[in-house]
């Protein structure tokens, strides 16, 4: 049987690195509060299972809810943008200034508001993810060909009309395209907020562990937010891929 | 309505598109007049930039003039034409539709097809797949767009601005990208499409030949701000063939509009 080299590269390398990381740590005596070994981290993670499960969901639902709603928002805001000229020029700037706004800085505003819990979480994630889809909803629909816009008006089509059969189906890859970076986004918004106000989630659970010098379950839960990450970016690129097929035309990209 | 009424007609129009900034917006045509005929075949040539493009957008209602008056069948045109079929150098294909769909588009629009549209699909599929056929690219309806060549995908969107029936065709530079047999190809494709179903067309080029070939009467518009100089009518018999294209008379007619282009750049 041959081997696949690139479908088999990347485990290659996953594994290649804890192996490393195993030696290097062993071999230079590196001690376990600084960098624990993968082993360490993996007997952390196994000891908490229950709780860096429970603590997992936590965070996970509080992304989903705060992705959720800068989907629908962001839809809603980046269709309404593109629409018209006028709307475009008068929001891009403020929607730049807000996004600009680091959003640790407005935690503790919502905290203020909310008080700690999963509100701010949710919120959180909302508002750091939401601006990449206004903007690439947004694009799309104002990159419509202007050939295009010509023959369907000169047939008497309405704002509406060229809204539905073009720039909607046009904009779709950008905006599933900005669900890849929105997702993330939102999850690192709701981590943050976790680790500065929360009682509960992967964020908290790590401040808590790292109080304590459990410095294994640190990494241990570093490792469940890295799987978190890949495992909803890769549903929301295979979304891309199944959704838009058409804008990958070529079959280059594959 | 007056008694020369044209089926269009463009009278003493101006037209300044909006200042951007600073200068006081570019006048792109001014007193340009035109009248075309109906089931005429006519050809607009002159220099860049001289507002040919501007003149298709004021035939079919997708600008207004400035000053003067642009009239359709002896109506002021105050909005799009809706009559209009419309193709340019870039064939512009909806990549998410297969071909046929793209073809039916503007079915998808104007009335009474729009209400149809659902209920009458299968016969809708067959019309653009015979229109398809009339211009050589039997099946090609299930295809996407971009499974086909530069010269399928102009004759798809020529297949579009004729699928509604229009009574009017706006041709803009439409065989400008392709090379010189595909173009020839099309040449006559549009002459046999034109003389079946006998639509007026307005038809915007660069290339003379092209202009001589297709048209009744060639119009030769002035550097910017347009108007027309010359109206030169071609009485070469129809049906015509490609033969032509070196017979003296033919290229007599070719280098009599270059040199009023050469006078129009100066
Ligand atoms: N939407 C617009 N806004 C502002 N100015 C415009 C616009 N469209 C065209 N113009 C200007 O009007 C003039 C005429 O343009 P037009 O497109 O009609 O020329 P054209 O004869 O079609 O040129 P070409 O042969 O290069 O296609 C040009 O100077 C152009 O810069
Ligand atoms: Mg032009």
């Amino acid at each position: 049987m041959r081997i696949d080299w690139v479908k088999a590269a990347p485990w290659i390398c996953t594994i290649g690195l804890f192996v490393v990381w195993e030696l290097a740590v062993r071999l230079l005596g590196i001690a376990e509060f600084i960098l624990p070994t993968p082993t360490a981290i993996f007997l952390a993670t196994v000891e908490f299972w229950s709780a860096l499960v429970n603590n997992s969901f936590q965070t996970l639902w509080t992304t989903l809810a705060g992705f959720g709603i800068a989907v629908v928002f962001g839809l809603g805001l980046g269709l309404f943008i593109g629409w018209n000229k006028t709307i475009y020029a008068g929001l891009y700037p403020l929607m730049v200034g807000f996004n600009s706004i680091p959003k640790v800085a407005v935690v503790p505003i919502l905290v203020l508001w909310f008080g700690t819990g999963w509100i701010p979480a949710v919120l959180t994630a909302f508002l750091i993810s939401f601006f990449p889809i206004v903007v690439n909803v947004a694009t799309g629909l104002a990159t419509i060909e202007p050939e295009m816009e010509d023959v369907l008006r000169a047939l008497g089509a309405k704002k509406l009309d060229i809204m539905t059969k073009v720039g909607i189906p046009r904009s779709l890859p950008y905006f599933f395209g900005s669900l890849k970076v929105a997702i993330t986004l939102a999850f690192i918004g709701s981590v943050l907020s976790e680790t500065i106000a929360a009682n509960k989630g992967l964020g908290h659970m790590m401040l808590t562990a790292q109080a304590n010098f459990e410095v294994p379950l640190v990494f241990a839960c570093l490792i469940a937010l890295a799987i978190e990450g890949i495992g909803m970016y890769a549903i929301m690129a295979w979304l891309e891929m199944r959704m838009t097929g058409w804008a990958h035309r070529s079959g280059f990209a594959r | 309505m007056s008694s020369d009424q044209s089926f269009i007609s463009i009278n003493d129009v101006s037209l300044r598109y909006k200042p951007q900034g600073g200068d006081e917006g570019t006048l792109a045509v001014d007193e340009l007049n035109l009248r075309v005929e109906k089931g005429e075949f006519v050809a607009v040539v002159g220099p860049s930039g001289c507002g040919k493009s501007t003149l298709m957008k004021l035939a079919t209602g997708l600008h207004f003039p400035t000053t003067g008056s642009v009239r359709i069948d002896g109506d002021e045109v105050k909005g799009p034409v809706k009559i209009a079929g419309m193709a340019f150098q870039n064939p512009v294909m909806l990549p998410w539709r297969k071909t046929a769909d793209n073809i039916l588009l503007p079915l998808e629009i104007v009335q009474p097809h729009r209400r149809q549209m659902r209920s009458n699909k299968e016969q809708y599929r067959k019309l653009a797949d015979e229109l398809l056929a009339s211009v050589g690219l039997e099946g090609a309806g299930s295809q996407y767009p971009w499974q086909l060549s530069g010269g399928m995908q102009q004759r798809a969107s020529l297949c579009r601005a004729l699928i509604h029936e229009p009574e009017l065709l706006m041709l803009d530079e439409p065989f400008a990208a392709l090379d010189a047999f595909t173009r020839e190809e099309l040449w006559c494709v549009i002459r046999d499409l034109q003389a079946e179903k006998g639509f007026t067309t307005i038809l915007v080029t660069h290339d003379l030949r092209e202009a001589v070939f297709l048209a009744d009467r060639i119009f030769v518009m002035s550097a910017r701000p347009g108007r027309i100089l010359v109206e030169r009518t071609v009485d070469i018999d129809r049906p015509r063939e490609l033969d032509l294209l070196y017979e003296k008379f033919f290229v007599d007619i070719v280098h009599e509009l270059r040199g009023h282009i050469a006078e129009a750049r100066k």
